[in-house]
């Protein structure tokens, strides 16, 4: 058995005087997709930004691919570059085309010359579905659209790991599909996940693990079916009872 | 009741009404103007303070015969949306129409029928009008200060020359657009002050030195508003980025500059400049007196210029920089190309304000020694030869830096209309 990619040691996380993280400890291996849900508030927003250190975390050790994330750490610009996110509220760059949108990292961060870079984003463009849109701009494109394409903004930087914060949350019914859809190819190609979501036919399809977070601590932490078929604690079989 | 339904329109007698109602306008508006233009009263049969008031009570009769809604007429709709709504607007309207109307005869008479451009001294303004031929004879002195006359040709040539440069980016191959940030930010300002230097100042290629304490007019103007307006933008970008820096000593540093420079007045900075200033200098180190002034209100609108800039970086949603941090960028990556563009966009209008101020302080340099186009009106206005006709050269004044102002604020729409993205 190989190193987790990630590990998360006894990681606790304040705001102020609030604790959002209650002693966190979380080991993720390369290539599992992990599920995160709970309560809104629960916390699970806020780990998965502790893991490319868009939060900082004031106790506990978070060491991604073998580098510990903390105020020493030099290289986080490298770090994050392994490590893709898609946000909920999609955060393209509005003023840039979609195109533009995919290469601008690749071209500054990896250096990459830029008509590798076009290919390499007209191809992960392709893959969800949106290589015929790659001329416009964020603003003319739907949600769904612009979420795929933040999937792709993403993979254009060949992560090892991809973190989703409910990339479906902000969707329209009919659009949390389309996105799903390439969420679910994207796993069946190996890559790494942690999505946090409420989406659980997505989490039975694709996940190896779940974890069931409430009040910054996590509560239950289980292999999908286990999870869905037999939970342990009181609190997840509420949690369950109210989504399914 | 009666009398209500009487001046208000039904749906069956619209037209009777609109043309009623235009026909009384009409009068009220011939009434007035033939009063203004003609001096005739037409109502003079009727009692004293009745005449006066006769057209603004037909006039309002008028439009409320008028004020027809869905009439269908294009123009009548126009016209009742805008300056017809209700009872007020209307008198408001007749009373802005009527005051600019009896204004116009005397304006015009004084400006253009009454008065003088021949000639060229004041022995030819004898009318009541205007002496346009103060403006005249002075407008080389207005234009170019006291530089020398056979050299204007140099300040021209130079003006011409950093004009076309300014335009190049216009021109620039594709592949050469990246740069084009560092040639209007560096490259640009640096070839600016050499043409003016060797151009106006002289000194070398066989040109005659002219010190700068001759140059004036709007040339002086121009000048020190373009290195002004250069420099200061760059310079607010860095001290906005500054104040939200997470380094402290930065921070700290942008702040106390902003803080320092908001809370002195121009004037004083001035006076600084001039006076103070050199006193701080070893003996032998001179700095000229324009250079000066012009480093004074680069740093003063710096800070102006950083606060609007700050406005615009705060603006943007934090989802951006979490984009950007996630994507791998570091902090200049991340301002340079997903920050910037988008805020510096958003405080187009903020910006384009704080410049129009700027052209507009440009005249308070007169208060050390610099006579620029202001400050060479004063000038003009005391000479013994021509007393009299302050009047004369501050509208003159106006309407140039009205126009400067007015182009510059068009610009300023055209850009924003250019770089509007949707969100």
């Amino acid at each position: 058995m190989s190193d987790p990619i990630i590990k998360i040691q006894n990681m606790n996380k304040w705001f102020g005087d609030f604790q959002v993280l209650k002693n966190i400890n979380l080991e993720v291996e390369a290539n599992k997709k992990i599920v995160v849900c709970g309560p809104s508030g629960s916390g699970k927003s806020t780990l998965i930004r502790c893991i490319n250190r868009l939060e900082e975390h004031q106790e506990g050790d978070i060491i991604v691919d073998g580098n510990e994330l903390s105020e020493k750490t030099k290289d986080i610009e490298k770090i994050r570059a392994e490590v893709g996110m898609v946000f909920q509220q999609f955060n393209l760059f509005p003023h840039l085309s979609i195109l533009d949108n995919c290469t601008l990292a690749p071209i500054w961060v990896k250096k990459m010359p830029k008509k590798e870079a076009q290919e390499l984003a007209l191809d992960q463009l392709k893959k969800v579905q949106i290589d015929d849109q790659a001329n416009k701009f964020p603003g003319q494109l739907s949600g769904g659209q612009q979420q795929r394409c933040a999937i792709a903004r993403a993979l254009c930087m060949q992560p090892k790991i991809m973190l989703f914060d409910e990339p479906t949350s902000a969707l329209d019914p009919e659009m949390i599909k389309e996105v799903l859809d390439a969420m679910v190819s994207l796993a069946k190609g190996g890559m790494t996940m942690i999505v946090v979501t409420h989406e659980m036919g997505f989490a039975k399809e694709v996940a190896d693990e779940v974890i069931f977070m409430d009040e910054g601590m996590i509560i239950e932490k289980a292999d999908t079916k286990e999870f869905f078929a037999n939970p342990k604690s009181d609190r997840t079989k509420l949690f369950l009872s109210q989504i399914l | 009741m009666q009398t209500i339904k009487f001046l208000k329109p039904s749906r069956d007698n619209i037209k009777n009404y609109s043309i009623i109602g235009s026909f009384l306008v009409l009068v009220s508006l011939i009434d007035v103007i033939s009063n203004a233009f003609l001096k005739i009263n037409l109502t003079s049969f009727l009692p004293g303070s009745l005449t006066t008031l006769f057209p603004l009570i037909i006039g309002l009769i008028g439009l409320n015969m008028m004020r027809i809604d869905y009439s269908g007429n294009k123009t009548l709709d126009l016209l009742n949306k805008n300056i017809n709504t209700n009872n007020f607007n209307a008198l408001l309207t007749l009373l802005i129409l009527f005051s600019i109307i009896k204004a116009l005869p005397q304006s015009l008479s004084w400006m253009i029928l009454d008065a003088t451009i021949s000639g060229d001294s004041k022995d030819a303004c004898t009318g009541t009008g205007a002496c346009w031929t103060y403006i005249k004879v002075w407008f080389r002195r207005f234009m170019y200060g006291m530089y020398p006359n056979e050299f204007h040709w140099r300040i021209n040539t130079a003006f011409i020359l950093v004009i076309a440069l300014g335009f190049v980016g216009y021109f620039m191959k594709d592949n050469l657009k990246k740069y084009l940030a560092l040639y209007y930010v560096i490259i640009y300002p640096v070839i600016a002050y050499l043409v003016i230097y060797y151009l106006i100042s002289g000194g070398s290629f066989g040109l005659q030195w002219v010190e700068t304490g001759a140059w004036g007019g709007l040339s002086l103007t121009f000048i020190v508003s373009f290195f002004c307006l250069i420099f200061c933008f760059p310079l607010g970008m860095i001290f906005a980025l500054g104040r939200r820096s997470n380094l402290p000593a930065i921070k700290y540093i942008s702040i106390c500059y902003i803080e320092f420079w908001r809370g002195v007045p121009l004037i004083t900075v001035l006076f600084m400049s001039s006076v103070m200033f050199p006193m701080f200098l070893p003996e032998d180190f001179f700095m000229d007196k324009l250079v000066r002034v012009i480093i004074a209100i680069t740093l003063f609108e710096a800070a102006y210029c950083a606060e609007v800039i700050r406005g615009g970086l705060q603006s943007l949603p934090r989802g951006q920089y979490d984009a950007a941090k996630s994507l791998g960028m570091g902090y200049w990556k991340m301002h340079i190309f997903v920050i910037l563009p988008q805020a510096l966009k958003l405080v187009i209008p903020g910006i384009a304000n704080t410049f129009l101020a700027l052209v507009k302080d440009t005249p308070l340099i007169f208060v050390v020694g610099l006579a620029e186009l202001a400050g060479m009106l004063a000038l003009a206005k005391t000479n013994p030869k021509w007393l009299g006709f302050a009047m004369e050269g501050y509208i003159f004044a106006s309407i140039i830096f009205w126009i400067i102002c007015y182009a510059m604020s068009k610009y300023s729409y055209n850009l924003e209309a250019k770089y509007k993205t949707e969100r």
